[in-house]
């Protein structure tokens, strides 16, 4: 998909696709060193059990990270005027992502052209981890 | 348990530059391959005058600089054990770059109780500024909280 495709899109139009590798144990370290959220519960099994867990579990921004990859996959990042997302779940090691988007509506933003993007992050059951939105230039 | 007094509450503002090798760190572990984000040309040939950052990264660099990152739940008196993030938004109005330096100020805007006090939601919006006083994005967040049951 490229960018002159995506911003020519209607309304229900699937614009956004993208499936990440499952989630591992190295990539919530990895992420709790790159993101600077050095909350224990992501990485600390002793500390997420103690919280009431039962294992360590996805940073909500590590997810939401990869629904905005796969949205500047199909819209130009400049494009972009607003970017949120509800935490629906929490997402499980080994979880296996789709972010998927569709337009939802053809708005005017403060005297723009935009478009509303609806955003999914689901796991391979299909359960909803994260919804949001976007607004973005057309 | 934090209540409606909250609401107003600032906290110490954090100043963050945006390093390429902690950007690239970044990118290297979400596996974010767009050029845009790893090739000063490519971001260039975009209109960028150095290399831009993915959308959520303005949430890391507050966290990554800040003197306590948990500030604001030490300060409302929250065990982070006890935290769960809620909802995240950003509002863009001018892109950030590498090479920038920027400003989070923070201030909490909303407290709401949840399930007869059983969770707390905490709203908190950052407003973040560049070194020369431009007004790049807000982020906003709702932290859920789920508190102790009573006694």
């Amino acid at each position: 998909m490229n960018v002159t495709q995506a911003a020519s899109r209607s309304v229900g139009d699937r614009v956004i696709h993208k499936a990440f590798a499952p989630i591992t144990r190295h990539t919530l370290a990895l992420y709790c060193g790159a993101s600077g959220d050095h909350n224990p519960i992501h990485v600390d099994l002793d500390f997420a059990k103690k919280a009431g867990f039962p294992d360590v579990f996805t940073h909500g921004m590590l997810v939401m990270a990869y629904l905005g990859q796969a949205l500047t996959d199909a819209v130009r990042p400049k494009d972009i005027r607003a970017f949120s997302t509800r935490f629906a779940a929490i997402t499980q090691l080994g979880a296996r992502l789709t972010c998927e988007g569709h337009v939802t509506e053809l708005i005017d933003h403060n005297g723009e052209p935009c478009m509303k993007i609806a955003l999914v992050a689901k796991d391979g059951a299909g359960e909803a981890k994260l919804l949001g939105e976007a607004i973005v230039a057309r | 348990m934090v209540d409606r007094s909250a609401i107003g509450r600032s906290f110490t503002p954090v100043t963050a530059h945006v390093e390429p090798g902690r950007l690239r760190y970044f990118c290297e572990t979400i596996g974010e391959r767009n050029p845009i984000y790893r090739d000063a040309q490519a971001a260039r040939a975009e209109g960028y005058s150095a290399i831009p950052m993915p959308p959520t990264y303005l949430f890391c660099l507050e966290m990554m600089d800040a003197e306590n990152p948990f500030e604001f739940l030490t300060e409302l008196d929250i065990d982070l054990a006890r935290v769960l993030h809620g909802e995240q938004g950003f509002t863009y109005y001018v892109p950030a770059v590498v090479g920038d330096t920027l400003t989070f100020r923070s201030r909490v805007t909303d407290v709401t109780d949840k399930k007869g006090g059983a969770m707390t939601l905490i709203a908190v919006v950052t407003e973040v500024t560049r070194q020369d006083g431009i007004h790049l994005a807000d982020m906003t967040r709702t932290i859920v909280v789920r508190n102790p049951k009573a006694a």
